[in-house]
Formats: structure tokens, sequence, C-alpha cells
């Protein structure tokens, strides 16, 4: 027995690295087919999903694209920005509700009164005020909200039309179309009118860059998958944030915002001393940048 | 549509992510938040002010990533984390390789983005660590219009500096993001196809002016 694997273990050494290379290459290949990568795992119906990836975009491409590329050319910025944070305001209604059942109930609030505040003096949403009073913007839908609940966001589906989702997020998808923009008309035809015009603008948000996008993915449909399954499967926190102000980093208590030790303490007047003169500089731009 | 959403604030932030660009001059890299902090403040002062930044001056950002970025970045453990496996079958050559195109890649696809750097400001969080700790993890945010786009940054603790070997941007590390793509392309055509392919990206892009945007 032993005999064998010396022989066997001298061969190799004789048939040189590369083979064994090989062999090795060969052995992690078969083990991928049966295991997968992560992202593999995660999508067992890939053949499927790539057609009609490859069927959205080829309706993006004849369609959507360029009804939204006009869109952009044609409507007056204002008025583009005006409708965007339209359809944002029925979001965070929404986004409200949704972080209320995930038990983020400070946060909740806090998109409850971006709703309320930009409804009224917002002129329906058409305004967006409140962003400019300090309350940021969170949005959150029911599939984050099972998501927080604990379930996974289970195999990567692509959709007709509506694109990327998982098992998880396409439960959720008809909870979120009864809190969508059209849930404010009753009239059948308006409906359609107003999922088309969010699409658009949907679309028209995206132009740059999805043109980006073009030249940074490999294989565009792993490369959306993957930010996909990335991006849904994590959450954020409601943290406590402290805003650094362009030029106040001179003021800013850098040992408070540190557990790494007293390398902070000593390193902070340094930091200090490197900074006055955007201080000085600009003493016109932290005012303006702490409204915002 | 969540993921147009979120992928178009992917490329807003990038750019900031960028931005640390032209930031790093003074940086302390003695504390993972301090270096955060400062290359963030620094970075919006420095994409405000510079003109040729928000024209999309491809070539002067990469000069900037080089002279200032690049020094308190781990780019070899940013690579090898997205190449996985196949790392330490590539010959130093082509890890070189790998590099420099993973890096371009990077670099000239968000060039664009840094044009679109305007009311932005930059929240940073708590970190959550121990002051033991030789990997740590400084979660911040930007926030401007519409919602707040998570950037953090991974950083080792390489000798007594710090250094940022992964960024994450709105719940994607883009060492992770990568990697089925490399994957994928290595076990079509090997570690040359990948290089190859990603060399054809950057050259395209440099060939087409659109990547200005």
């Amino acid at each position: 027995m032993f005999r064998w694997l010396a022989i066997a273990t001298v061969a190799l050494g004789l048939s040189g690295c590369q083979t064994v290379q090989k062999v090795g290459d060969k052995l992690q290949g078969a083990v991928d087919k049966v295991m997968g990568s992560k992202g593999q795992k995660l999508d067992p119906w890939e053949s499927w999903n790539r057609k009609v990836f490859a069927f959205n975009e080829k309706l993006d491409e004849t369609v959507l694209k360029p009804v939204a590329t006009a869109y952009s050319e044609i409507v007056p910025s204002p008025v583009r920005t005006g409708i965007d944070n339209f359809f944002g305001n029925i979001g965070d209604a929404w986004s409200a509700v949704n972080l209320m059942l995930q038990g983020r109930f400070k946060a909740g609030v806090e998109q409850g009164m971006r709703f309320a505040v930009n409804s009224t003096i917002g002129l329906a949403g058409v305004l967006d005020i409140a962003t400019e009073a300090g309350l940021e913007k969170n949005s959150q839908d029911f599939g984050k909200t099972l998501g927080k609940w604990g379930m996974g966001t289970g195999a990567y589906v692509v959709w007709p039309v509506f694109g990327p989702s998982s098992v998880r997020d396409s439960l959720a998808l008809p909870v979120d179309w009864k809190a969508s923009p059209a849930v404010v008309f009753d009239d059948g035809k308006k409906k359609v009118l107003i999922t088309a015009l969010n699409l658009v603008n949907t679309r028209a948000n995206f132009l740059r860059a999805g043109e980006m996008l073009e030249g940074i993915a490999l294989d565009k449909y792993t490369f959306y998958r993957d930010a996909y399954l990335q991006r849904r499967g994590s959450f954020d926190d409601d943290d406590e944030i402290e805003v650094l102000v362009p030029g106040s980093s001179a003021s800013a208590p850098a040992g408070a915002a540190s557990g790494a030790g007293t390398a902070n303490a000593a390193s902070a007047p340094a930091a200090a001393a490197s900074e006055p003169a955007v201080t000085v500089k600009k003493p016109a731009e932290p005012a303006s940048a702490a409204t915002r | 549509m969540t993921l147009l959403t979120s992928l178009r604030h992917l490329m807003a932030v990038a750019t900031l992510g960028l931005g640390l660009v032209h930031a790093a001059h003074a940086a302390d890299a003695s504390a993972p938040d301090l270096l955060i902090r400062q290359l963030s403040l620094e970075t919006i002062e420095a994409v405000k002010a510079d003109k040729d930044i928000q024209a999309g001056n491809v070539n002067k950002i990469i000069a900037l990533v080089d002279a200032k970025v690049m020094p308190h970045v781990n780019f070899q453990r940013m690579t090898s984390s997205a190449v996985g496996r196949f790392w330490r079958q590539a010959t130093p050559e082509q890890q070189t390789k790998l590099q420099a195109e993973f890096k371009t890649l990077l670099v000239r696809t968000y060039s664009g983005a840094l044009t679109q750097v305007k009311d932005q400001t930059i929240g940073l969080k708590p970190l959550r660590a121990q002051p033991t700790d030789t990997e740590v993890v400084v979660r911040t945010e930007i926030r401007g219009k519409g919602d707040a786009i998570q950037l953090d940054y991974r950083l080792e603790k390489a000798g007594a500096e710090w250094k940022i070997y992964d960024v994450n941007v709105l719940g994607i590390w883009l060492a992770d993001q990568y990697r089925n793509s490399f994957a994928q392309e290595i076990g079509a055509n090997g570690i040359d196809g990948l290089i190859k392919s990603l060399a054809d990206k950057n050259a395209k892009a440099a060939a087409t002016p659109a990547a200005k945007g």
C-alpha cells in the first residue's frame, strides 16, 4: 500500500508540476460543477433566466430605452424632478409602513414625517422639502421586510418585463404592487398611464448608469444577478451618523468616533494641523452643506 | 426596478469612492476610521473644487489615483480576492496584468461618475471594533438627494498603517461582485482569457468618449 503511494508520488513528480496542476484543476472543476459557486447555487434556473434576460434586454433596447431617452430630452429637468419626487413620495409612505413592520420605529416615524411634510408643504410630493429639512430618504419594500424577518432571498428569478427578482422578492411583489403609485388613481386608464410614466421615469434615471454598466460588466447577466443577490441579501441599520462637514475636520473630535485606541488622540492634532487652510478658504461651504 | 435604482446609486457612489483619488495627500493612516474620515472629507472638497475632474478628465483621474489613493489601498489583495482560487495558479506576470487591468476597469468606468458629485455630504457611522483588531469595517454613507448611499470599507492593519482592501457600495462588496464573473471567464478561456477580456473592455471604453458621460 505505502509502496504504491510512493511510486505514484514519484511518478507524479516526474511527470512535472504542470500535470499535477491540471489534475488539480480538473478535480476542482468537477467539484464546482457539483457544488456550484455561490452565485450559481442561487441560480438553479439559469438557462431559463438567461432567456428571459435576453428578452428583457431586447425589449429595453427597442422600446424602453428609446422612450426614456426621448423623455429625458424633451421634458424639462425641473418637471422630471417633480415627477420623480411625486413617485418617491408615495414610496416613502410604503417605506414607513415597512420600517414599522421591521420594528425600526424611529426610522419609520422619520419616513412617515417625510411623507407628511412632502404631501402637504411639498404639494402632493412634487417638491422634496423633507430632504432640505434634513429628513433623509430611506427606501424599504416588503421583500426587505420579509428578509428582516429572517427569510433568505432564495433562488434568483428573472421575470419578463419586471426583470431581476428572487423567490422571496417575487412573493413580496404582489404586496408591493398594492402600494404602487397607481393605487392613488381609481380609474383603470389612469392606472395604466401612471404605471407607464413611473417605468419611464425609473428608466430615465438609470440612463447614464446603464451606459457605465455596459463598460464594467464582463457578462451582464452574471453581473446583474450577483449585484441583485448581494444587495437584496444585506441590511442597513439605524446607527447614529456623524455628518462630516467639509472644512470642519479640525473641529470634529476625532477620538470620539473611534474604538481603535489611543493612536487617535495622538494623531488628531496632526490632522487638525493639516486642515486649517481649507477651513479658512471656504467659509461659506460648510454652512450650505450642513443644511442639505 | 429596485435594482436599476440601486445600480444607479452604485455608479453615483463609485464616484466618491474614486474621489478618494485626489484626497489622500495628508491622510493619516494610523487609525482606520481616521483614515476614512480624512479621505472622505478631502474627496468631497477636491471633487467640488476641481473643474477637470468634473469635466471627466480620465487621465487626470487615473494619475491622481496612482499618486494619492493607491498608497492607501492593498489592490493586490482586492484583485486576488476577486480572482479567488485561480489567483495562486496565475504567474506573477499574469497577476500583475490582472491587477493593472482590473484597476483600469474600475477607475475608468467610475471616472464618468465623478462629474456628478455636487451637493453630497458624507456621514460616518460609529466604528464597531476592538483596539486589538487588525481587520475592521468602516461604515459611511453618502447623503444627498434620494436615499443615502451605503459606502463601507474593509481595512487591514499592515504594520503601523491601515490599508483598504475592499469597498462596499450599497451592500455590494466589489471583490465579491466580480468573483463569479471572473471565475466564469477563467473557466471558459483561462486566466489569459480573463486578462484579454478585461483589456478589451478597457480599450473599448478608452475609444468611446461615451465613457465620459
